[in-house]
This record gives C-alpha cells, sequence and structure tokens, in this order.
C-alpha cells in the first residue's frame, strides 16, 4: 500500500513529523519501506496561463509565448512543446528558479528571440518519468500561485509493505484508523452523503452464487461524458499510490478504492444484456479480460455474467467486451463484497495479481459497499455528470462473515504478553479499534468490526494489546525453566566429529544445491529412481540428488577451472531416491585430486591413488570401530573405476563405496587429473560400541613374521582373515608389513608379509606353543589358497 | 720431592693438553695407570727411611688426587665440547615449514549453525533434524497456513506434486516432533530450506534454525529474553534489540526482531539500508491452532517459536557481501573460514 502522507493528514494529523509517523507505523506492524517525495526538488514555478503563443520566427518547432506569470507584465518565453496554446495553465519556471538536477533558470536567447523563464512538464518537475508536452494544470488554477503549493507536492509517498492479515489497512480509511489508535486520536472520516436519485432506471441483479458473493451492489449512471478528464488533484493522488490515469470512470473507481478499500468495477450498461448474474463459470468458458488476455475459465471460478456471456472475472478483472471505453455514456457500476476463500488463490491459479484481488483475498469490510457506491457516484457525477439510478442491492445475510464474541480473560494476557496492562487501557485500545467491548467479571466480551478478519480469537486480541501498546514497552526477562538435560548417548558419534575428522585431514566443507541436472544424475546413478521437481528454477537444477557426487564433481570443475588443481573436499547431506518410496537418507562423501600434500620443500609429493582416499575413509571409520567393524569388497558402481572400486559393509550391510571415478566418466566431464570419491550412509557410521576394559596381560608378547607367496587374485583381506581364524585368540595384532610383485616371483604370483603379535593372559609363551600355532596358520593358507611360504 | 712436584706439573700440563676423551685416557694411564709414573712413586716409598715414609706416601697421594680432579674435570669439558658440536651439527632451519602442515575448514554456513546450536544447547535445547522433501501438511496446513492462505504466495514453493514439496521453513520440524506427544518442548530445528527464487539476494536454497519452547509458563517477554541474549552472544556485543510486530500464520502474537546494525553500530549504511537497523530474525507465541493441530493443551502450556537465517547472520558475522559466493564454494572463498 502506498499513498500520499498529505491524504492521510487529512483524515488524522497527529502532531508529529514524517520520521517519526514512519517510525510509529514500522512499530506498530505496518512496516514502511520508503516515504519519497512526490516530486523533484525545485523552487520558483508557479502557475501562469498562456495568453499568446507565435510561431518563431527562425525555428519550426518552436513558439514564443506570452506568459501571464502573476505579474504585471507578462512574460516573454520560448518553448518548444507540442501542447504550448493559448488559454491553458501550465507551471511556469521563472528567472531564478531551480529545477531538479540544480538546474537553473537564466535569461536565454533561443535562436534569436529572447526568453524570460521555461513552461515545464511533468517530467521536468519530477512528477513523472516521462512525459509529452507541458504540465496542463485545471482552469481554475490560480495563476501566479507557487505549484508547490497549488499541487501540494511537498508530500511524501509512503510505501507500507502490509502484512497478509492487515487487508483492512488496504485504504486510506484504514490506515488513518490505524494512525488514530496509535496517537489515541479521533479521526475524521471524508463526509458521503447519499446522491440524489435523478432516474429510475435499474438493472437486474440475481446473484446465484450466494455463498461466494454474499453482497451485490449496483447502479445505473446515465449520460456521461468521458471526454472530461479527471481532474488534476485526483490523478496527482492516483499518481502518488503508483496508479495511472486511465479514464475519469476508471480513474474514479480506483480512487474510492485507494481511499475506502472497497475495490469496484464499471460496466458499460449498453453492452449488458438482460442483467447481472453472479455465478460460477461453466468448465472451459472464455472470458477476454480488459488487458487482452483470454482466459478458459475452470468451473471454480466466480464470474460477473450477463445473461449470455461472463463479464468479468469478479473481485479479479473486469471483461474486455464490457469495459468502460471512450464511446461509453451509460454505466452500470459494481460495488461487491465477495468472500475471501472465494477469490482467495484464483488470481494466481490464472498467473494474474490485481489491486482488486489482492484486496478481496485478504478481505474487504463487508459493511462497506453501499457507502462506496455512493461516494463513487458522487465523484463520477462531479467530474463526468450524468444521471443516477437507484441504489439496487442483492444481499444474503446469513452468508455474510458471522462476527464472532470473543472473550478476553485478564488473566490470560498477563499470561501472554507477561505482564498486566491496566483495565482502562484494554478498552480504550480496543474500542479505538473498532470493537465493541463490553466488561466483565473476568475480563471483554469483545466483537471485532467488520472490517477486521484477522480478529477470530483471544490471542488475536492479546496481539492487538501488546501491538498497540508497543512491544518494546513490554517487560523482557529469561525464561525460568527446570533444568533439563538433554539425553546424550555415548554411542552416537556427532556428525561435528566426523566433519572434524576430515577437516584434520585437510578436507574443506562444502554446501551444494540439492538440486542437480538430471542428466548429471543419469551418468552418475544410470537406473536409479530419483524426484524431479515439478517448477525447477532452471533444467540444471530440477532432478533431486541421488548422490551427493553431483556437487562435489560439480564443486571440483569449478575449481579445477579456477587453477585450483589439488582438492579435498566433502559434503554431508539428504540424497534422494525412490526404491522402496521416497529415501531421504543423511550421507558424507568426499572427493579428492591432485597431489597427496601441498607443494613442499620436504620432498616430492606425489599424485592421489585410491590408497588415500581409502586411508581417510578408514580413518573416518576408525571413529565408530575401524577395522573391526568395516570391511572393503571389491564391488562395481557404473560411476567408478572397475578395477579401484570398493564396497564399505558393516555386518554384510553395504553402506556405500570407495572408489576412482570412471576413466570414461572422468573424459566426459572434461576433466585432467584423476578423480578419487568416497560416499557413506551418515547414520550407518555414526553408532559406535562402549569401549569396554579387558585386563592386561603381564606377560610378554612375541612377534612371527610370515611371508607367503600367493596368486595374485587372492585379496589381502581373505589372507589376513583366514590367518584371525586359524590362530584363534592368542593373536592379539596382525599387521601386514608387505606386498611385493615383480622380479623373482613368478608371474601372476605376489607376496605378502604380515606379523602376528601373540600373547596370553595367564602366562608366557614358549616355542612348544608358538611353532604348533605358526603350523596351523601356514596350513590353512596352503589348504585355503595354495601358498607357497617365502625363504 | 722436587722431583714429584716437577712429575705433578707434567701430569697437569698434559691432561690440559688432551683435546678428546682418548688422549685424556693415554695420560690418566701414563701417570695414574698401574705402571703410571705417578703410581711407580709410590714403589720407591720402600727405599726411604721409615720416619720419612708417612709424609712422603701422603705428599704422592695428595698429588695424585691433584691429577684425578684434573682428569675429571677435563673430561667434563670434553664431554660438553663434544655435546656441543653434536647439537651443533644437529641444529636446523626451524622457519622451514613442517611437513604437512595443511588443514581443512568447515564450511561458514556450517561454523555459524554450530555456534547457534551451541549456544541453544547450553540452555537446555535439543537439535532435531526432519524431512527435506515434506508434505503439504507439515509444512503448511498444521502451520495454520490452509491452501487459500496468501501467506503461501510468499512462500514461492518448489513442488514435487500436489501434495509433496520441498520445505520452505524448517517450521514442520516442529510439528513432527509435537505430534510425538510429551510436552514441554525446547527443540531447535537447523537445515536446508528451498524457496522457488533467485536473485542478487536470494538462492532457491538456503539454511534456517528453528527454536521451540513450550512449558507452562511461558511468555512473550521469555521470548525477548531469550532472543536478545541469544543475539548478543551470536554477535559478542551489547547491541540494541527491538521487536517490531508482524504477521506469521503459525505464532501470534508474532514479532520480527531488528538488531542495532553491525555494520555501522546504528548510524545507517548501506547494509541497513539507512535505517541503523537489521532485521535477522521471525518469532512470536505459538499460535493455539498449531497446538490443535498435536494435540498440545492450549490452556495448560504456552510456548514461543522463532527462526531466522543462517546465511544472513553469516553475512553479518563475517561481513560476506554477496550471498550466492555460499553455494558457489570456491575454495579461495571457503578458506577464509579456517
Amino acid at each position: 500500500m502506498r499513498f500520499s502522507e498529505k491524504w492521510l493528514r487529512e483524515w488524522v494529523n497527529p502532531a508529529i513529523s514524517t520520521d517519526e509517523l514512519v517510525a510509529q507505523l514500522t512499530m506498530a506492524g505496518l512496516e514502511v519501506d520508503s516515504a519519497a517525495p512526490v516530486a523533484g526538488e525545485f523552487t520558483g514555478v508557479v502557475v501562469a496561463e498562456i495568453t499568446e503563443a507565435q510561431q518563431h520566427p527562425d525555428a519550426d518547432k518552436l513558439r514564443v509565448c506570452k506568459v501571464n506569470a502573476g505579474e504585471g507584465e507578462p512574460l516573454s518565453i520560448v518553448c518548444g512543446a507540442a501542447n504550448a496554446r493559448v488559454g491553458i495553465k501550465v507551471p511556469c519556471a521563472k528567472i531564478g528558479a531551480v529545477l531538479p538536477g540544480n538546474f537553473a533558470i537564466k535569461r536565454a536567447k533561443l535562436r534569436g528571440v529572447e526568453s524570460f523563464g521555461m513552461l515545464c512538464s511533468a517530467a521536468e518537475l519530477g512528477l513523472a518519468e516521462s512525459a509529452e508536452g507541458l504540465l496542463e494544470l485545471a482552469a481554475d488554477a490560480p495563476v501566479g500561485v507557487d505549484i508547490r503549493e497549488y499541487l501540494q507536492l511537498d508530500d511524501r509517498a509512503i510505501e507500507v509493505d502490509l502484512t497478509p492479515n492487515r487487508g483492512d489497512c488496504l485504504g486510506i480509511a484504514g490506515m488513518a484508523r490505524e494512525v488514530g489508535v496509535l496517537n489515541r486520536l479521533t479521526v475524521t472520516p471524508v463526509h458521503i452523503v447519499d446522491v440524489k436519485q435523478t432516474i429510475n432506471d435499474v438493472f437486474p441483479v440475481e446473484v446465484i452464487a450466494k455463498a461466494h458473493c454474499p453482497r451485490y451492489v449496483g447502479r445505473v449512471v446515465r449520460g456521461v461524458d468521458l471526454s472530461r478528464p479527471t481532474p488534476l488533484w485526483m490523478v496527482e493522488r492516483l499518481r502518488r499510490s503508483d496508479i495511472r490515469s486511465i479514464d475519469a470512470v476508471v480513474d474514479v473507481t480506483n480512487y474510492v478504492l485507494l481511499e475506502l478499500g472497497q475495490p469496484m468495477h464499471a460496466f458499460d450498461l449498453n453492452e449488458l444484456k438482460g442483467g447481472i448474474r453472479v455465478r460460477l463459470a461453466a468448465a472451459g468458458e472464455k472470458l477476454r479480460l480488459l488487458d487482452g488476455q483470454e482466459l478458459e475459465l475452470s468451473a471454480d471460478s466466480l464470474v460477473i455474467a450477463d445473461h449470455q456471456r461472463p463479464l468479468a472475472l469478479a473481485g479479479v478483472m473486469g471483461g474486455e467486451a464490457s469495459g468502460v471505453s471512450a464511446k461509453t455514456v451509460d454505466l452500470f457500476l459494481e460495488s461487491a463484497f465477495f468472500e475471501p476463500i472465494a477469490i482467495a488463490g484464483k488470481a494466481r491459479g490464472y498467473g494474474l495479481h490485481t489491486d482488486s484481488s489482492h484486496r478481496f483475498e485478504r478481505g474487504v469490510d463487508f459493511e462497506l459497499q453501499r457507502k462506496a457506491i455512493e461516494r463513487a457516484t458522487a465523484l463520477l457525477l462531479e467530474i463526468v455528470g450524468g444521471k443516477a439510478g437507484p441504489v439496487i442491492e442483492v444481499t444474503s445475510i446469513e452468508d455474510l462473515p458471522h462476527l464472532p464474541s470473543i472473550q478476553l480473560r485478564r488473566e490470560r494476557i498477563s499470561r501472554v504478553l507477561g505482564f498486566s496492562l491496566p483495565d482502562s487501557d484494554v478498552a480504550e485500545i480496543l474500542e479505538r479499534l473498532g470493537m465493541d467491548v463490553v466488561s466483565t467479571a473476568d475480563g471483554w466480551h469483545v466483537v471485532p468490526p467488520s472490517y477486521r478478519f484477522d480478529i477470530r480469537i483471544e490471542v488475536d486480541l492479546i496481539e492487538e494489546l501488546g501491538r498497540v501498546w508497543g512491544y518494546n514497552n513490554l517487560p523482557t526477562h529469561l525464561p525460568q525453566l527446570e533444568a533439563a538435560a538433554a539425553p546424550r548417548s555415548e554411542k552416537s558419534l556427532q556428525v561435528s566429529a566426523l566433519k572434524q575428522a576430515l577437516i584434520d585431514r585437510d578436507y574443506q566443507e562444502v554446501v551444494t544445491y540439492s538440486f542437480v541436472d538430471k542428466k548429471f544424475i543419469e551418468l552418475l546413478t544410470p537406473g536409479q529412481a530419483s524426484v524431479s521437481l515439478a517448477n525447477p528454477i532452471s533444467a540444471d537444477m530440477s532432478e533431486m540428488r541421488t548422490t551427493l557426487w553431483a556437487g562435489l564433481l560439480k564443486t571440483a570443475i569449478h575449481n579445477l577451472n579456477r587453477q585450483q588443481d589439488r582438492i579435498r573436499i566433502f559434503e554431508t547431506g539428504l540424497t534422494f531416491t525412490t526404491d522402496n518410496g521416497l529415501q531421504q537418507q543423511p550421507r558424507i562423501a568426499g572427493l579428492i585430486c591432485g597431489s597427496t600434500a601441498p607443494e613442499s620443500w620436504t620432498g616430492k609429493v606425489h599424485a592421489v591413488d585410491f590408497f588415500d582416499m581409502k586411508g581417510d575413509v578408514e580413518a573416518l571409520l576408525a571413529l565408530s570401530g575401524g577395522a573391526g567393524v568395516y570391511e572393503f569388497a571389491p564391488a562395481s558402481h557404473p560411476a567408478l573405476h572397475p578395477g579401484q572400486t570398493a564396497q564399505v559393509l558393516k555386518d554384510g550391510k553395504a553402506l556405500g563405496f570407495v572408489g576412482a571415478l570412471h576413466p570414461e566418466l572422468q573424459k566426459s566431464l572434461d576433466i585432467a587429473s584423476k578423480i578419487y570419491l568416497f560416499e557413506l550412509g551418515l547414520a550407518e557410521i555414526s553408532v559406535r560400541s562402549l569401549p569396554q576394559f579387558k585386563e592386561l596381560s603381564k606377560y610378554p608378547e612375541v612377534r612371527r613374521d610370515l611371508a607367503v607367496i600367493v596368486d595374485e587374485k587372492i585379496s589381502a583381506q581373505a589372507i589376513l582373515k583366514n590367518v584371525r581364524d586359524s590362530a584363534g585368540a592368542l593373536l592379539t595384532d596382525l599387521v601386514l608389513f608387505d606386498v611385493y610383485q615383480g622380479a623373482n616371483l613368478e608371474a601372476g604370483k605376489k607376496s605378502v608379509a604380515f606379523g602376528m603379535t601373540l600373547q596370553d593372559a595367564t602366562r608366557t609363551l614358549q616355542d612348544e606353543d608358538i611353532n604348533p600355532l605358526v603350523e596351523r596358520v601356514v596350513t590353512s593358507l596352503r589348504e585355503q589358497f595354495k601358498v607357497t611360504l617365502r625363504e | 720431592m722436587n722431583n714429584l712436584q716437577t712429575l705433578m706439573e707434567q701430569a697437569l700440563a698434559a691432561v690440559a693438553q688432551a683435546d678428546n676423551a682418548q688422549a685424556l685416557d693415554q695420560v690418566r694411564v701414563h701417570f695414574l695407570g698401574k705402571k703410571g709414573e705417578i703410581t711407580e712413586q709410590l714403589k720407591t716409598l720402600g727405599t726411604l727411611p721409615p720416619e720419612q715414609r708417612r709424609e712422603a706416601g701422603a705428599e704422592i697421594n695428595r698429588v695424585k688426587d691433584v691429577v684425578q680432579d684434573a682428569l675429571k674435570v677435563r673430561q667434563a669439558v670434553l664431554e660438553q665440547a663434544e655435546l656441543n658440536a653434536k647439537l651443533a651439527r644437529e641444529s636446523v632451519d626451524v622457519t622451514l615449514p613442517g611437513r604437512r602442515n595443511s588443514v581443512g575448514g568447515l564450511h561458514p554456513v556450517t561454523r555459524t549453525l554450530q555456534r547457534i546450536e551451541s549456544f541453544f544447547a547450553n540452555m537446555g535445547f535439543q537439535v532435531v533434524e526432519g524431512p527435506e522433501i515434506e508434505d503439504d501438511y507439515h509444512n503448511f496446513e498444521a502451520l495454520n497456513i490452509p491452501s487459500h492462505h496468501p501467506a503461501r504466495a510468499m512462500h514461492d514453493t518448489f513442488y514435487f506434486d500436489a501434495s509433496t514439496l520441498l520445505r520452505t521453513h524448517t517450521s514442520p520440524v516442529q510439528v513432527r516432533v509435537m505430534e510425538q506427544g510429551g510436552a514441554p518442548y525446547r527443540i531447535i530445528c537447523p537445515g536446508r530450506v528451498y524457496r522457488c527464487d533467485s536473485d542478487l539476494t536470494h538462492t532457491p536454497m538456503f539454511h534456517q534454525v528453528e527454536g521451540l519452547l513450550v512449558d507452562e509458563h511461558i511468555s512473550f517477554a521469555d521470548l525477548k529474553g531469550m532472543l536478545a541474549i541469544f543475539l548478543r552472544d551470536f554477535f559478542e556485543k551489547e547491541l540494541d534489540v527491538r521487536f517490531r510486530p508482524s504477521y506469521f500464520p503459525f505464532t501470534e502474537p508474532s514479532a520480527e526482531v531488528d538488531i542495532q546494525c553491525v555494520i555501522c553500530g546504528g548510524k545507517g549504511c548501506r547494509v541497513c539500508k539507512q535505517t541503523g537497523w537489521l532485521e535477522v530474525l521471525g518469532c512470536g507465541m505459538v499460535h493455539p491452532k498449531v497446538f490443535e493441530h498435536v494435540n498440545v493443551d492450549t490452556e495448560k502450556f504456552t510456548g514461543f517459536a522463532f527462526g531466522m537465517g543462517v546465511e544472513r547472520l553469516t553475512m553479518l558475522r563475517y561481513g560476506v557481501n554477496d550471498l550466492r559466493l555460499f553455494f558457489e564454494n570456491d575454495l579461495k572463498f571457503l578458506r577464509q573460514f579456517r
């Protein structure tokens, strides 16, 4: 809502400055976005009349005017405006005037003719972005009067960003009411008298959709003269509300909308057939709107129709065919109350939003329709003449909103606000807000006015009290709470600990969008069912990610393209898949490429490989149990290198993958360096077991190393598992310290060396304990994997 | 006797000249060994008359002690010199960088989230998370935003179908917690939220922290107190904080919270649009309709809820001037927050 401050002050004029008024409104919940001057900064411009206009002797487009600016001698002013003609009144910047942009007016010679001032357009005075020709003032404009005074230009356009509950403030009347309450002042509304009926013409009105339109008020006005312009004062007020002047009829309906908050519509009476019918549309019915757009209506849309066709989309916009045009002489005026829920969302459904729908959606005072039509008729007759018929009203009392009777408890006020408001203030605030207030034993009975759709329950009233009293005048203290310790489980690992583990290993956390390009998702997880947005911002942000790798790869590419060749990043967040219904799973993923460490004097760094990535993953998993809990198994993944992919398992359940980005994929993403990735289920790796103490052995440890030659296809993990199983309980540690392939070994074979640490809890181990154990280990490996011992 | 005196002088001179442990040992053997020159002197005692033996013996032992002490002192000096030499050989340029000295860092948004979470955790709030793909009921309906409500237009929702959407705020998490029963509640719900809006000052995804405190005697005064100390703690400044009436369908009374501009200190600048104030939070007393949806007794319980934009707080805290930087993930940007 944008409005002229001066207009508001005609209704209620508190003795406070504009800045104070702005602050007051903002702190009452009517947030002021701006309070901009309505005209440019200028001085020395007065109302003047052109008394003569001669062709300039040396310039086709210039005229030499004699201008009466209220001083004895007429001024001679050269002017280039096409509309400069005898008899009109225009703004005249006299010698010494300063126009916006610090443009000083001096005596000048234009093509040899002296000019003593300048006649101005609206744009030259900062009243409009652009203008054609001189600003023509009313015929009765007083010559010689300062234009700032005449047009009340020392005014500000106050823009209030209203919250959706305050539809009642979408008019000067409502804003004035608020200012009256805040300053405890009485508001003087505009004086509205019933227009004298001079003709008997009526037009039939039938409301079929009564619940949607509980009240419809109309009136016939015949014989209007649309060639008469809208008076400048009205054009100016509309302009200060950002509404462009169209013609007198439209301007008047817009003026009443701004003044009282009642949206109205005017039809060309001679285009209406039979009578008005307010009804729901038939599905598929067509209506061409005033803006030229043709709608195919849905069956839940309320329309104003005649006996043949829909005329207007009720409460949103009129139709083109029945609209007022230059030829119109007879009008049918409409002032209706549409049920907010009947209008809500309808405009948006058609991609429309109008001043009218904005108000009806939020609720228009249902007692306002007659008053508004009287006001509009009076203004119309004054501007374009004509004769008014009687007011036609169709009201369905039972469908009008029901005003609630709300019980307001004194005790509840202090319970919610933390403060006992004095009784007299409670009553006064509510009464000034237009409520009916009756005192009861423990509080009040309150009935809100017809324009407050947001006041329905007790707490609505409490909010009003707090708001008017001032939130910052209410007490402030810390809650008195019982000490409550949130339950904490030592078995669950905080995500922050996992993040820290990666950060300590030189990973940078990133946060990427949860929606990515569908093509990217198909490359990374082909065949994986995913979810698409119905209304994405753009095609490359349309698919919910099935893997965090999408964002990590995008981030890697972004940085690789910016001379960052060593990248170590991770992200945590949800992935979205639809295998068994929608799954939203928290996951953690990382990406590395480039060298293992930053460039350094300590020696050459090498490019990262699979085992750098795996080492980081192992470090992460160590927080929740490590090698004893997790297993790595050779696996395949469509996005990963077939020979460098491991699946991570816990109790046989797959948690995710570690591997090298598939070289083909790397190529198609145009990435030069090798990329390694991991992704794991966050929930699964956040569970750990409580440490359980075991008695320390007092007896020495014994270490035995073995090296075996085995087929290269046998995995290290399989060998170690076999050793663990056959060694039994005396084995306290097992370390793989060498893997070798090459010279001195048969092709297809590898040598694997490991060290076993043995210890007994109750005695010192002797050779006769150890040798059979080693023998058992060797035999088992021989039987299982056909190993030979390396000499 | 002159002989003994000369011998001592010779021995001391030899000790002084010995410049390593081996040479010193040779000196010891030469004078004090089994056949050393001083030791030999003892053997000559027998040739002396008995009444002189005692005195001469004492004199020889005195010389022996003197030489022995000199040897010890010299040995200590030589050892110290050797140690010093070894240490000198081993010295390094300590200004050279250490091996593998880099660590990563948190994303600035996470850094802020952790800061917010730790404040409220200290106040006894529990951190709860919820789904990002939400249903219409939890995101709107249960929060008193029915389908025709004008507030829906302000939410610019991403939809999957008519009833499934990306949550537009983290408020649905409070509904999910409360529908489990068990009031009172003290929770915060951090997380990603989504709005179909993308320009200089909006990204289609951002982060919010929603808070909820429901108990038997919670008033608007408690809300004001809690948020004021949070904001002062967060910015580590004695900021002016003001509460401005506003409207959210799920709270009443509702307020927007402004802080004195942290950039200009309230004098007016570009960031606060010359107002001296920055809007940082939305909050209010939980609306009875919301309590009705989750069966919380509105006569017994009252509560407040609040929501804050994490990116906005991060920008104000660290002076970041472009929201979009958070999601570009340029490493040069992210590394500034280590």
